[in-house]
């Protein structure tokens, strides 16, 4: 494992973040303080986390509905982000946004989307202007494996590898596009074999082991860096929650679903880090009791926090 | 003066905006070593080579979505569809990405996006090829729309939609691609908003736009042989429109007939007789008289064509009827 010391915190660090977030989130949501709806994305940290912790700044994410995990893994702060689910005018959007529109483009964040798969066309869109400027930056896409079978993702591989941009397009395969088992509207069970239709390498990662998406993921970056083109990864996970909070999951299995919970990314991956001498419990513990302390400060800035005035709701309609 | 053909003067501004600044980037199907379907970019991707004058593959959804990316990460696209028609393929890109993000965002991105794409009939090629959707996308907050009528104003105009921040839909009339007109060899640019009063006239206001503009001019002339003196306002930018233009023509002239080419439901001429009934009510002594396509597609054998889009006899007759005659 070829991973400096202090990624390997980090991505710990960051899914402890998801993790935490999200967790509080499904109760603030639940106890009627959040507007609208929410998507959590439970279950699935290793995949945002391994795949963002390869990237520089201002390299670019796209992200979906579900999209907390990859704002946090990607560097956004808890307090802005629970202000903007809490509609508030401190929020990453002037609570113009909310949930499932979260962006920082300072942090290469593009922003979460609300439509299936939109996400994928932007940020080749990105890589696209990446390429035009010279700048050596990357975009990283992440998409589930319904948004799969949109057109705006055979649109944007074949675009992407004819013209060798650099990006990675990263699958979040959770088996379940809302209520549907994807085996039921789709032949093949690999999505990542469809990269041969598009003449990029097609990699499966297991999604719930993070050192494994860091790898599979870096070897992407650093290829689409070096202008080689594009990969997809599809990364194998499950999101622990039904698709929004409120839903009642009625289609899936309570055993596959237990099973799934049971294979979760972090506690393995801590143990991972004792055994080999990365860091000591204490230490972990003191990272996880600062994620908890700016989760707390995060939830009280957002409560504190003013609406945004009526008078703004016209602002921002033209740059 | 000089005089350039519409579509050369559509290239020039390319020309000058991608020489003025480097990020302009065109792509599109066809339009590099092929110059476009309609030659607006002809010699561009000799100049520029093919890193900023690209060519696309058939998939409307995908490169337009990625003008979205690009330009929100310091990339001005122009982009080309060959036909209006296939906007509905990256309408989603358009109106739920492009339109939205500066706004949903909180203002943190722009949007300098330009989708230049070519509308109307008259050809005989048929209803999928002969469509303008202007209205629809005047229609959604975000996004602006310009229609050209002379080459004089698609230069100027495309000039500035090339420096909006914004999402701009460029929609160039197809048979006005081969028309000419005086354009000057030094620089100006055209602003958004601001209607082109073509003729001045004290009878009747008829606002158009597009190529309709040079029928009701064709119009106006045999309107004044029969002692009717027509003002004739040109729009040139559906969103945003020229609002106090128009208001200030009808309170001179009291009568308002609105030609458009296409069809009538929840269209252009919709907001501009909206736009009078609600602000200059008082002025009108006659009804607000709309011209525009029969209720159907538009059909592919000339003798239908004919009926359903609009005759210059359409836009005569319109405007007897609001002054009563």
């Amino acid at each position: 494992m070829n991973i400096p010391r202090e990624k390997l915190l980090m991505m710990y660090e960051r899914m402890l973040k998801i993790r935490e977030f999200e967790d509080r989130v499904r109760v603030l949501f639940a106890e009627g303080e959040l507007p609208g709806f929410v998507h959590l994305y439970l279950g699935e940290e290793a995949v945002a986390v391994g795949a963002c912790a390869p990237l520089n700044d201002d390299d670019y994410i796209t992200s979906t509905h579900r999209g907390h995990g990859h704002i946090i893994a990607k560097g956004g702060e808890l307090d802005r982000m629970m202000a903007e689910l809490y509609g508030r005018a401190t929020g990453y959007n002037k609570g113009k946004g909310g949930s499932m529109h979260i962006a920082y483009p300072k942090l290469g964040i593009l922003g979460a989307n609300g439509i299936v798969s939109a996400g994928i066309p932007i940020a080749t869109g990105a890589a696209m202007s990446a390429k035009v400027r010279k700048s050596g930056q990357v975009a990283v896409c992440f998409f589930g494996d319904g948004a799969s079978n949109e057109g705006t993702f055979h649109e944007s591989l074949n675009i992407a590898s004819a013209y060798s941009l650099p990006i990675v397009y990263v699958c979040e395969n959770n088996l379940y596009a809302v209520s549907t088992r994807q085996s039921r509207v789709r032949k093949i069970e690999d999505i990542a074999d469809r990269s041969i239709g598009y003449g990029m390498p097609g990699v499966v990662v297991d999604g719930n082991d993070v050192v494994a998406v860091y790898e599979a993921c870096k070897e992407a970056i650093d290829r689409a860096r070096s202008g080689a083109g594009p990969t997809l990864i599809e990364c194998k996970t499950y999101r622990w929650r039904a698709h929004f909070e409120g839903e009642v999951d009625t289609y899936r299995p309570p055993e596959e679903v237990e099973a799934w919970i049971k294979r979760e990314p972090i506690a393995p991956y801590e143990k991972l880090l004792v055994r080999q001498g990365i860091a000591s419990e204490a230490e972990l513990k003191a990272i996880k009791d600062a994620v908890i302390k700016e989760l707390e400060e995060a939830v009280e800035f957002a409560r504190k926090s003013p609406f945004p005035a009526p008078e703004t709701a016209l602002e921002d309609v033209w740059a | 003066m000089r005089q350039l053909f519409y579509n050369q003067a559509l290239g020039e501004a390319l020309a000058e905006e991608m020489r003025r600044d480097k990020t302009v980037t065109l792509w599109g199907i066809d339009i590099g070593p092929y110059g476009g379907a309609n030659g607006v970019t002809k010699g561009l991707w000799e100049e520029f080579g093919e890193a900023r004058v690209i060519d696309t593959p058939v998939a409307e959804l995908g490169y337009v979505g990625m003008g979205v990316g690009a330009a929100a990460t310091g990339i001005r696209p122009v982009i080309e569809l060959q036909f209006s028609d296939w906007i509905t393929l990256p309408m989603e890109m358009i109106v739920n990405q492009a339109a939205k993000m500066h706004y949903m965002f909180g203002g943190i991105l722009e949007m300098p996006l330009v989708i230049r794409a070519p509308i109307g009939g008259y050809l005989n090629a048929g209803a999928q090829h002969s469509n303008s959707f202007e209205s629809w996308f005047a229609f959604v907050p975000g996004i602006k729309v310009v229609v050209p009528s002379t080459p004089y104003d698609a230069k100027g105009l495309l000039k500035t939609a090339i420096r909006d921040n914004n999402t701009v839909i460029f929609f160039e009339h197809k048979k006005l691609y081969g028309t000419k007109g005086e354009v000057p060899e030094e620089e100006y640019t055209i602003p958004f908003g601001e209607a082109a009063i073509r003729r001045e006239g004290k009878d009747v206001t008829i606002v158009t736009y597009a190529y309709q503009t040079l029928r009701t001019l064709s119009v106006a002339e045999k309107l004044a042989k029969a002692g009717i003196d027509a003002e004739v306002i040109d729009l040139r930018t559906v969103k945003p429109m020229d609002e106090t233009r128009i208001l200030e023509s009808v309170k001179k002239t009291h009568h308002l007939v609105v030609a458009q080419e296409i069809w009538k439901t929840c269209s252009v001429s919709s907001e501009v007789a909206a736009l009078v009934a609600e602000q200059a009510l008082d002025y009108l002594d006659g009804p607000i008289v709309r011209v525009t396509a029969k209720e159907a597609p538009v059909p592919f054998s000339p003798s239908l064509e004919e009926e359903v889009l609009p005759k210059e006899q359409d836009i005569y007759d319109a405007v007897l009827k609001t002054l009563g005659r």
